[in-house]
């Protein structure tokens, strides 16, 4: 299997290169080729990866691949740790990722940055396989940066566009915060455990939680939850979690295909995956769990509202991005580290489904973004409607989708997750998932009735234009559709009640809501379904979708007067809780000022002007003065030096 | 009765003429090299007046010495003072400020 393993890894790297190089050798088919085969053999060889794991039993592979250095006992290694999470991520990831390739044939057609463009999307996928596939702590840091730097590479992709440079400068900065704290929780565990290796790090877990570290002197902290919590700040920051959520909305300046790779399936469940590849430490801070769980929650809810408001499509599709984000962080919180994974999959196909499809839309509406100006696109690109049906009912949690299956789940395993306590912590995270189900639905269903159906407000020039996309858009929609519908149905048994993760996910017994669920509510595929109709889940998503309908369809003249009556709620969502005033205005220009400051007066007048000029300044005045003693005639030399010895002479003779 | 003392005056006398010679000419370069004759001959003076009082010749020795030397630095002295000429067309010693800062 080493091979497979090295070939899946390698193979879009050696794509990427040969694009980025040779790309104007190759031309344009050759770099959509080159790009499109190795994904497709990674594609493949992780398929039989995963088979192997699932129905062949082959046991977890841990494997050094090159040591790359060792100092003071610190190994620094390339490894790859192939066990079930990591299979299910790798196919996950070049799935969606071959999609997108074939996809961009179509979508980028007429760019004249093609073959980078493909470049830039196999580097991504060597990074992201890099990062699933990792056995410790380095070479995760080193595919997280990597897919960070490629992310801020596609966001700029049209560099020529102001808003662009804009956004990814904007991602670039907001994710340094979260490495800051993820590069601080991995010296944290380097600290207490002593390797960068996880089945190291793992099986001294118990020591770390048995250490106190004291940040603040008197102060002392469960060393554990320090790590922890710094680990998920990174996760955070990757994961667009509140706070540090501000740039994913932004990112959809970038290429839709790359909003949908990278900004909806893959790159931003980063975040998600290393907190449940973390399992063993997280289930020892109870503390931590519950700040995540916190943390996602709010942003579950919270930006899920904000979708509501917007009117560029994609950005619709990014905030509700970040809430299913926001659930999956929950899951975490609430020890559901599989249902947290099993939404991830879920998610990584109907949402990279509604991109795509948007993304379509948006071709044949020539780059018109604005749902505003669409309408009743139905009639005229019918392939397009039925995918991006199948995904925003996958999307609310349709009965049968795949994210019926993975959301009712998390949300059953919040629910039941009590061992957090009846406190607050509880029912912010259980409120929040639930209304989220019923904002979900609203702001899925508002898009999808202002895009496709009611009347066709576009100008009369892009509607006589307006056909189906081509074969290579519409192929990639409907393979990502087929898991998006059923998926779920198939899987959710085996990867969430099935103990498919094994050894992989380490749950501690008393946090084991899944375990406890799959006793009492988990009777088949089928019996889940009929019990969602008796639960609240399946009645909000239904109240969200009629409300939609009734909004944006039978009276759309309705939205407008809440507009106007609650002007102030309206105000707030529509700048997005001021998080943008918040950081550009008070942290972005307060650092500047603080900066202009230091320059102004720190650097310019304290070290160049009094220190450096000033001590130059003092020489040549001093100097100024000596100078005139010098006048250069010899005869004024000879007297001093005849003073000075007469003077010497007195002091031998008289003085002495 | 003439002793060592009135040597001595002489010589002093000589040595502080030479000396105030080289402060307070301001005109001429080749007075200058005099005054470091005078200076020179000052210190023979010197020379012999001790040899003399000590009964030791090897102070008059000295004083051949120092003429030999006096004469070949005069040469030189002279030589570069033509040179000087022959550039700035002036030997007078308030034009030559170079060395000023």
């Amino acid at each position: 299997m080493y091979n497979y393993y090295l070939t899946i890894v390698l193979a879009p790297l050696l794509a990427a290169i040969v694009t980025g190089l040779f790309g104007h050798k190759i031309g344009r088919s050759g770099a959509h080729w080159i790009t499109n085969v190795a994904v497709g053999i990674s594609f493949v060889l992780s398929m039989l990866v995963l088979k192997n794991m699932f129905w062949g039993g082959a046991e977890a592979e841990n494997i050094s691949v090159y040591t790359w250095a060792v100092t003071d006992g610190l190994r620094m290694e390339v490894g790859f740790l192939v066990d079930r999470l990591t299979a299910l991520m790798m196919c996950v990831v070049t799935f969606v990722s071959l999609m997108v390739h074939i996809y961009t044939i179509g979508y980028m057609h007429d760019d004249p940055g093609y073959q980078r463009f493909f470049s830039y999307i196999s580097l991504f996928t060597f990074s992201m396989l890099m990062l699933v596939m990792s056995n410790n702590f380095l070479q995760l840091f080193f595919g997280w940066e990597a897919v960070g730097l490629v992310s801020y590479l596609l966001i700029g992709f049209w560099f020529k566009r102001e808003s662009a440079i804009f956004a990814n400068l904007k991602a670039f900065l907001v994710n340094r915060i979260g490495d800051f704290g993820f590069i601080l929780g991995i010296s944290g565990v380097v600290m207490f455990a002593g390797s960068l290796d996880y089945a190291a790090v793992f099986a001294g877990a118990e020591g770390i939680a048995a250490q106190d570290i004291e940040v603040f002197p008197g102060t002392p902290w469960n060393a554990m939850t320090v790590v922890c919590i710094l680990l998920f700040i990174g996760a955070m920051g990757k994961s667009a979690q509140a706070p540090l959520h501000v740039w994913l909305p932004d990112s959809m300046e970038g290429p839709t295909p790359i909003s949908a790779l990278i900004h909806a399936a893959t790159m931003v469940t980063a975040g998600i995956f290393m907190v449940a590849r973390m399992s063993p430490l997280f289930e020892l801070s109870t503390t931590a769990l519950g700040f995540v769980i916190v943390i996602g929650a709010v942003t579950a809810f919270f930006m899920g509202l904000l979708g509501i408001v917007q009117n560029d499509i994609k950005r619709v599709i990014a905030y509700s991005t970040l809430s299913q984000l926001g659930y999956m962080t929950v899951a975490l919180g609430a020890s559901a580290y599989s249902a947290a994974i099993f939404h991830l999959m879920t998610h990584a196909f109907f949402k990279a489904l509604l991109f795509l499809a948007a993304g379509s839309v948006i071709i044949a509406m020539h780059h018109e973004q604005d749902i505003r100006k669409m309408g009743g696109v139905k009639k005229y690109m019918p392939i397009t409607y039925w995918t991006a049906l199948v995904g925003s009912l996958a999307l609310i949690g349709f009965p049968g989708s795949s994210g019926f299956f993975s959301k009712d789940l998390l949300i059953e395993a919040v629910k039941e997750s009590h061992w957090h306590g009846q406190g607050a912590v509880y029912w912010i995270a259980y409120l929040s998932v639930l209304l989220g189900v019923f904002v979900t639905a609203l702001y899925s269903f508002r898009m999808f009735f202002l895009v496709f159906h009611g009347e066709e407000r576009m100008d009369a020039e892009t509607k006589s234009h307006m056909h189906e996309t081509p074969a290579v858009v519409t192929v990639p929609l409907i393979m990502l559709a087929i898991p998006s519908a059923v998926i779920g149905w198939y899987t959710a048994g085996p990867v969430l009640f099935g103990d498919y993760f094994g050894d992989a996910i380490e749950v501690s017994d008393d946090h084991d809501v899944l375990a406890h669920m799959g006793e009492t509510i988990w009777h088949g595929s089928a019996g889940l379904v009929q019990h969602a109709l008796m639960t609240p889940v399946f009645w909000l998503a239904a109240a969200g979708v009629f409300s939609a309908w009734y909004l944006y369809l039978k009276r759309p003249d309705i939205p407008e007067t809440i507009k106007d009556r609650f002007a102030g709620v309206y105000n707030l969502l529509d700048k997005k809780y001021f998080f943008d005033d918040l950081y550009i205005k008070g942290f972005a220009a307060g650092g500047r000022s603080l900066g202009t400051f230091l320059w102004q007066k720190g650097d310019r007048l304290m070290i160049d002007g009094m220190m450096v000029n000033g001590t130059a300044r003092s020489v040549g005045r001093l100097a100024g003065v000596m100078r005139q003693i010098q006048t250069g005639y010899l005869y004024t030399y000879a007297f001093a030096m005849i003073i000075g010895l007469t003077m010497l002479l007195g002091w031998l003779i008289w003085l002495r | 009765m003439i002793g060592l003392q009135h040597y001595l005056v002489v010589s002093a006398m000589l040595f502080v003429l030479s000396i105030a010679g080289i402060i307070v000419n301001r005109r001429n370069l080749i007075l200058l090299l005099m005054c470091i004759e005078l200076m020179l001959l000052a210190v023979n003076f010197n020379f012999i007046a001790f040899s003399r009082y000590l009964g030791d010749e090897t102070g008059q020795v000295f004083v051949f010495f120092i003429l030999t030397v006096a004469a070949a630095e005069a040469a030189i002295g002279l030589a570069i003072l033509v040179v000087l000429f022959r550039n700035r067309r002036s030997i007078a010693v308030q034009e030559l400020n170079t060395l000023k800062g």
